[in-house]
């Protein structure tokens, strides 16, 4: 039903035809890639590199709001004007928080994250030999990496980069005179931003077609696994979120450069009036965050389907109600779209739509609780194998608990006029969907790197940079709830030099300890990551023993993934530890007429021919069964 | 292929410490007048030398424990357990975790705001104590389950996976309660969020405008008659810092101040604009945010009810005061937009009220400055008009 004739057609052509016209150079296989798997890996290098200076830069406002007043020869050498006598300087300390909060919101956890592993694992774990289109694939990797080279250079401009927070809010990034970096560092971060959302809406175009129609034949939707229901909800939400931001964006560059007034009204900058009439800032705010709330769900939705395979794998047990975790994704996908005010409670948008957005936002914490239980019950008298990988899908889980809760103070919204922009919002977002879904993402690349990379990451110091980042992010992020329960405000350059907050002075120390900590620790996730790409253990064909489709191809990369036909789908990928089999897995590949040991009656529910066989084996079973 | 010939791996790192050398100077430091702080190269080496000092001890030590491994190995022992090693370690991080949570939601939450000074505030910590237990509670329950199923269910040869695909009565029961709770928790927010945002002026309210710019407040107070005269932004200029309309009657009488000063149990509207950009009225001690918008006026309306007398007494420290802060990025100077709010009683606030000064010093303004703005202004109003005209030009034809 679900599944195309056209496979096979591409099938017969492909061999010869790849023999034929193809011919493998550096160019085309490394660079200019049209296969999935490569523009995944080179996602995942653009992304993890795109990590570290976003951590570098966190690093770095980390030393300003540890030692306000001391300076650091270094730092100046190092940035030159941006840090005049080894103190960074306000300015650029807004710039560091804003191109932080851009790279990493953007850069990494969206297109590194879903760019990669929708990438790998659309075709390979719904059987397809490549995505729906791999031309555009492949522009959607080179418009990000674009966007991500525009984005750095804003560094090399004269007045440095764009500084009005990542949420860039008018006037603020309207005004080239409000601040330094609304001038062209500004500039450069909307057309940045213009060619990012083309990247993402290419990718995300071609995922939804690819899963739609291209998967193989067995596999209908209720087979799929969590991770590729993730990736597809996620490619929805991008497609009908992302080009509300363009149009945030454009009507912004309008703004700043044609002397329109869309955001703008009744402004004296500096004491001088301006000319614009009509606008509001608010307006903004609306298309921003009509983007914005769906995007921490574009963000943390893959991280979860990809916790929700390795807590499977790894546990050697069923996902816990798998349909549950279906509807859940999707009750998440919808309300996503109706929860953006949440952002604005005090922004001076209608107190009612505040109880509204309220209302919707409160709701959606419950298929996220679910989700929660969910993967708990999946632990539950499981055979846990403590992979690294598994063990950052546990911290994942611990990550999504503590800052999901905090999300129930700050979407009601009497208890946000209070929280609103101080560090508890701080401490919430980055754990709930900046540790958790970095988390998802680093447990994916330690499950998914043999099948990237050929060869096995090294276990020991993937469980050091483990404990060391799990345990390095808890320090930094849980002391700052309750520096916004004090009242310190969020992007404060030198808050601690107040009087009534100074002793927050040592908590900002130790945070920024912890934060080096951690920074520390994933070099040895590089040095392993880059080691094990040369050096690293070569791969077995399914190292972890799972049933999903992408173990059935051989471990050499064959463009087309599969030799010969693509195997088809019989079951779901959850038949762990079934009783009665034999291995504590069994592959989607194997039909249930080879599994009559283990077959239940719940697995012919829309089968009633399956039925009636499983009914007379089982009868006929008894029968010979000697009577004990 | 042949430019990656030609560039191998000397080359590379040299050229790539070349642009870091050179590079970053060439790039960054451009403009620097004031000459550079001196580096402590000794200092930089020394971190240097500890890091790598670090890995060394790091790789010595992974090194022996592969040693280890190996030789119980080759006695036909299993090896090290890291699967148990890991799986005690979640257990370890459990009693940790749980110690150092606990830690700081004692010592680090007792650092924080005290008691609301404000009517609303009172109900806005109810909402948040409700809140806390209940979070706190699923928290630790959650947390517990994690890492105790994590450590009691690893990996044993004895025991195989129970296969549990699903429990449709205990999905439901999971479903239900959180939907209940929350909805619980929705009913009392919205409501004490109705009351809280109620800003309509009563008769009787203290009418305060405030109006954020780079990087401060301007602070307006009503005279004698209880009304703000109206403001219009075209008309700011050096001597009429918020644009007052000087033909408003209620205008004359305004009054500037520099701290905002409240009698206590007293209804105050605040009255809050911007010039520039967005900022934010925030007075933490009294539960108390509105964004201040270009454009958008807002209301902010409370009732304060310790005076910061009081509130001395109550935190033990003889120089405290209620502040205000900026708390929406409006710039470099953001950190630094603080007003004293002082709260004080009703026989205080009537002395203080009568030593501020007027806003303007109407009816004699200081005419020539104020001429050429208000040139510029009427050519405003004039292309205004022009436009209106065309515009309906447009609409007729």
């Amino acid at each position: 039903m679900s599944t195309l004739a056209v496979h096979d057609h591409a099938v017969a052509h492909h061999d010869e035809a790849h023999e034929h016209h193809h011919k493998a150079t550096f160019l085309n296989t490394y660079v200019f890639s049209q296969d999935h798997k490569m523009i995944a890996k080179q996602f995942l290098i653009t992304g993890i590199t795109m990590a570290f200076i976003g951590m570098a830069l966190s690093l770095l406002f980390r030393i300003q709001l540890a030692y306000p007043d001391k300076a650091f020869p270094l730092l100046e050498t190092l940035l030159g004007r941006f840090a005049p006598q080894g103190r960074i300087s306000p300015d650029f300390y807004m710039s560091l928080v804003t191109i932080h909060g851009t790279i990493m919101v953007f850069f990494v956890l969206t297109a590194g994250l879903s760019g990669t592993f929708a990438n790998l694992l659309i075709p390979l774990q719904i059987g397809a030999r490549d995505m729906a289109s791999p031309f555009v694939n492949m522009l959607s990797y080179w418009f990000f990496l674009t966007a991500s080279v525009i984005m750095l250079s804003s560094f090399l401009v004269q007045k440095g980069p764009a500084s009005g927070g990542w949420t860039i809010y008018p006037p603020l990034s309207a005004l080239p005179k409000a601040m330094a970096g609304s001038g062209e560092g500004m500039t450069l971060w909307l057309i940045s931003m213009v060619l990012f959302v083309a990247s993402s809406l290419m990718g995300g175009i071609n995922y939804i077609s690819t899963v739609l129609n291209m998967r193989t034949k067995g596999m209908d939707l209720w087979k799929m696994p969590l991770t590729i229901w993730a990736l597809f909800l996620t490619a929805i939400l991008g497609v009908l979120a992302f080009p509300v931001l363009v149009a945030g964006v454009v009507l912004l560059i309008f703004d700043r450069s044609f002397g329109t007034s869309f955001y703008l009204s009744d402004i004296v900058l500096n004491g001088q009036v301006q000319p614009y009439e009509g606008g509001s800032p608010i307006l903004f705010q609306h298309l921003f965050w009509f983007l914005g709330h769906p995007e921490v769900y574009i963000i943390i939705m893959p991280a979860m389907g990809i916790s929700s395979e390795v807590l499977s794998v790894n546990s050697r047990k069923p996902i816990f109600g798998y349909h549950a975790m279906v509807y859940s994704l999707i009750g998440i996908t919808v309300l996503s779209f109706i929860v953006w005010g949440h952002h604005m409670f005090v922004t001076g948008m209608n107190p009612f739509l505040g109880g509204v957005f309220m209302i919707t936002t409160l709701i959606i914490a419950v298929p996220s609780a679910v989700k929660t239980f969910n993967w708990l019950a999946t632990l539950w008298r499981g055979n846990i194998r403590f992979t690294p990988a598994m063990l950052f899908a546990i911290g994942m889980v611990s990550f999504f608990i503590s800052g999901g809760l905090t999300g129930i103070f700050l979407g009601n919204a009497a208890l946000d006029v209070n929280l609103h922009d101080t560090y508890f919002v701080v401490a919430h977002f980055h754990l709930v969907m900046g540790s958790a879904a970095i988390f998802g993402m680093l447990a994916g690349v330690y499950h998914w790197f043999p099948k990237m990379f050929r060869r096995m990451m090294d276990d020991k110091l993937g469980y050091l940079h483990f404990w060391l980042t799990f345990a390095g992010a808890y320090m930094v992020f849980f002391p700052m709830h309750f520096m916004g329960l004090d009242g310190v405000p969020r992007r404060y350059y030198a808050f601690t030099e107040f009087k009534g907050w100074e002793h927050w002075l040592t908590v900002n120390t130790f945070i920024t300890w912890a934060a080096m900590l951690s920074g520390v620790a994933q070099l040895a996730f590089a040095y392993n990551f880059i080691h094990s790409i040369f050096w690293g253990k070569k791969a077995e064909q399914n190292p972890w023993n799972a049933n999903t489709l992408e173990w059935t191809t051989p471990v050499e990369h064959l463009h087309g993934n599969w030799p010969g036909e693509i195997p088809t789908v019989y079951r779901w990928a959850y038949d762990y530890s079934k009783p009665g089999a034999e291995d504590d897995f069994i592959p989607q590949t194997v039909p249930f007429s080879q599994t009559m040991s283990s077959n239940l009656p719940h697995d012919f529910e829309d089968n009633p021919g399956g039925l009636e066989e499983y009914n007379k084996w089982t009868a006929a079973h008894k029968a010979s069964e000697p009577v004990k | 292929m042949g430019f990656i010939k030609g560039l191998n791996l000397k080359k590379a790192i040299t050229l790539f410490s070349m642009f870091i050398l050179f590079g970053t100077n060439m790039l960054f430091a451009q403009g620097t007048d004031a000459t550079p702080a001196k580096v402590d190269w000794l200092e930089v080496g020394y971190y240097v030398l500890m890091f790598i000092i670090a890995c060394l001890g790091i790789a010595v030590i992974g090194k022996i424990l592969k040693v280890y491994d190996l030789s119980l190995k080759m006695q036909g022992k299993k090896g090290i357990k890291w699967n148990n090693f890991m799986a005690f370690l979640c257990l370890i991080f459990l009693i940790v975790g749980l110690a150092a949570a606990y830690w700081s939601l004692t010592v680090q939450g007792s650092m924080t705001l005290p008691e609301a000074a404000s009517k609303h505030g009172v109900d806005i910590d109810n909402m948040f104590l409700v809140t806390s237990l209940l979070t706190l509670t699923v928290f630790f329950i959650t947390q517990i389950l994690l890492f105790g199923f994590s450590f009691y269910y690893r990996k044993s040869e004895k025991r195989k996976a129970y296969y549990l695909p699903h429990n449709n009565t205990i999905e439901k029961v999971w479903t239900v309660i959180p939907a209940i709770v929350l909805t619980v928790l929705v009913v009392f927010g919205f409501f004490t969020w109705q009351e809280i945002e109620n800003s309509t002026e009563v008769k009787g309210d203290l009418n305060v405008e405030i109006t954020g710019h780079q990087f401060g407040w301007y602070l307006r107070y009503p005279g004698k008659d209880g009304k703000l005269g109206t403001v219009n932004y075209t008309l700011v200029n050096a001597q009429n810092s918020v644009g007052l309309d000087t033909k408003d009657p209620n205008s004359t009488d305004d009054l500037q101040a520099d701290t905002l000063v409240f009698p206590v149990n007293k209804p105050v509207r605040l009255n809050i604009r911007a010039h520039d950009v967005i900022h934010s009225v925030y007075m933490p001690h009294f539960r108390l945010q509105q964004n201040a918008v270009p454009g958008l006026p807002t209301f902010f309306k409370f009732i304060p009810t310790i005076t910061t007398a009081q509130m001395r007494v109550k935190t033990d420290n003889s120089k405290f005061e209620y502040l205000l802060y900026c708390n929406k990025i409006c710039g470099g100077g953001h950190y630094n937009m603080q007003k004293v709010v002082r709260i004080v009683t009703e026989e205080e606030y009537l002395v203080w009220i009568a030593k501020q000064k007027p806003f303007l010093n109407i009816p004699a303004p200081a005419k020539p400055e104020v001429k050429a703005p208000e040139v510029k202004v009427a050519a405003l109003n004039k292309d205004a008009d022009k436009k209106v005209i065309a515009n309906r030009l447009a609409l007729n034809n």
